[in-house]
């Protein structure tokens, strides 16, 4: 038998089918390609996770300072103050820890794509917090991984994880749908409630542009990041409550690809629009003495 | 539509801050170093397109940099890589080039080598750190530098390819992928050959002593 899949039916059929969850048949899909082992497999996946774990611990212990000096240090802030937090110690120290690895990647520091490197905090921040919290080990954390691997496969396969074609919406969206519903499997929830945990976070931000002031990966991608974490969680806890999507994720995935294409391109990654465009964002720009906006 | 390997959406492991301006640069001079048989003395490397208007801001400058003195997209060493380069007494230039290019992530790497040999390399970044490299010394061709890839350069003339891929089918060398790339009739030529598992130094040797119409050979 094959397990491969392109939609969330596909693979919520597969998991019914052998009584698996999403990351088992993520793993059994990857397997089937031939490229690697069982092995090898599993020491690249532990090398993601260790260097994403990295990432968290450099981003929230220094002050990052980024490559434009416009951002660093908001990672250490959130987390000193998260126990005083309105939206609870642990959903602020997720948010802490996204914006740690956001602020790695805009120091040049060493990241994981996860699936982009402008949206790579969301995983690690949420996955790695509630970890302490909850005591899960590096086994159910590699296994979460490719559980959020398969819905980032699944929205790749039929609309896009990048900004320059998608908008904002295909990046710390996706990241958002990929961490919830890895979430829900470490949580014990069924992979039917992990896809609309997938499907809620995708569409609560669906329609987020990309609008990188002065072209970089800074403002407001570090946010967005804190944002993307506070949306996996919640996803997640309305899908382990018994919510579920009013529309289902593969059409939540192809709803999120039109609207990515009736956005005009100034909103996709050329840092013409949006933030963007403000006075002050073009301020920053000519601060920095960068060109101005770029040619498509 | 593609096939997408959990490692395209969990990965790749990199400096930041973007997989195309970023990663994308430091696996393209990668190419090039390897290319220029792992020692490069001096480069001369030329920025295009967005890679020349937020290049700065990204890094690309330091990743290629990184790239031309052998780091891979990974290495911590990567934003320090402009004062390791003259630490190591590699003469490198940077040039940030308005010229209009067909792909907005363009460089243009100049390496020379200890012996002196002159290399150039063109090539783009295309999205999620993957590049496409374009031009080789004047030669329009293609290649993604994503398999173990053999860089033959040769006359164009019946019998090289069968002796090349003959003496691959000897060593039990799969081929995945292969092109030939040429100036015109009978001119010097490019064979890109993309294989399975990497090509080992001995059949280097063999494709080059067998046939005394190949000037050049390569792996990346």
């Amino acid at each position: 038998m094959s397990y491969e899949f392109r939609t969330g039916e596909e693979l919520l059929a597969l998991c019914k089918q052998e009584n698996l969850p999403i990351s088992a048949v993520m793993l059994k899909s990857e397997l089937e390609r031939e490229e690697h082992d069982a092995e090898t497999l599993h020491e690249e996946m532990r090398k993601n996770l260790l260097t994403m774990r990295h990432s968290v611990l450099i981003g929230l212990r220094d002050t990052q300072v980024t490559v434009s000096g416009l951002m660093g240090g908001d990672a250490e802030l959130l987390y000193a103050y998260a126990d005083k937090a309105l939206c609870g110690s642990r959903t602020s120290r997720a948010a802490a820890a996204s914006m740690a690895v956001l602020e790695v990647n805009a120091s040049m520091g060493k990241i994981v794509a996860a699936p982009t490197a402008g949206a790579s905090g969301v995983l690690p921040g949420t996955l790695l917090t509630c970890a302490e919290d909850f005591s899960w080990d590096d086994e159910m954390l590699i296994n979460a991984l490719y559980t959020a691997g398969a819905i980032g496969a699944i929205i790749a396969t039929n609309a896009s994880i990048s900004g320059a074609s998608g908008g904002c919406q295909a990046e710390t969206g996706s990241a958002a749908a990929m961490a919830a519903a890895a979430l829900v499997e470490l949580s014990g929830g069924t992979p039917e409630a992990a896809i609309h945990a997938a499907a809620i976070a995708l569409k609560n931000v669906m329609g987020l542009v990309c609008d990188p002031v002065a072209g970089l990966v800074e403002c407001p991608c570090i946010k967005r990041n804190a944002i993307g974490a506070a949306n996996a969680l919640l996803s997640a806890d309305l899908a382990l409550a018994g919510i579920r999507s009013v529309i289902p994720f593969d059409e939540v995935v192809i709803a999120m690809k039109n609207v990515g294409r009736l956005m005009n391109s100034d909103l996709r990654e050329t840092a013409r629009g949006g933030l963007a465009a403000t006075p002050t964002a073009k301020a920053l720009r000519k601060k920095l003495g960068l060109h101005g906006a770029e040619q498509e | 539509m593609q096939n997408f390997s959990v490692f395209d959406i969990i990965g790749p492991r990199m400096i930041g801050p973007s997989s195309s301006h970023t990663a994308g640069a430091a696996r393209l001079a990668h190419v090039a170093w390897k290319l220029a048989g792992g020692d490069v003395k001096r480069a001369e490397l030329t920025l295009y397109g967005s890679f020349a208007e937020t290049g700065r801001g990204h890094g690309t400058d330091k990743a290629l940099v990184a790239g031309i003195l052998g780091m891979e997209p990974d290495d911590e060493n990567l934003r320090v890589s402009i004062e390791l380069a003259k630490e190591r007494g590699v003469d490198v230039r940077i040039i940030f080039s308005d010229e209009p290019v067909e792909q907005p992530n363009t460089a243009r790497i100049k390496t020379v080598n200890s012996k002196g040999e002159v290399s150039e390399l063109v090539g783009a970044s295309v999205g999620g750190g993957n590049i496409l490299v374009t031009e080789l010394n004047g030669m329009k061709l293609k290649f993604t530098g994503e398999y173990p890839t053999l860089v033959i350069r040769h006359h164009d003339v019946p019998g090289v390819i069968n002796n090349v891929t003959g003496i691959l089918a000897k060593e039990q060398i799969n081929v995945a992928f292969m092109r030939v790339f040429r100036h015109a009739r009978r001119q010097d030529a490019y064979m890109i050959i993309e294989t399975d598992t990497p090509v080992p130094q001995r059949t280097k040797d063999l494709i080059n002593d067998w046939c005394s119409e190949i000037t050049e050979v390569k792996t990346l």
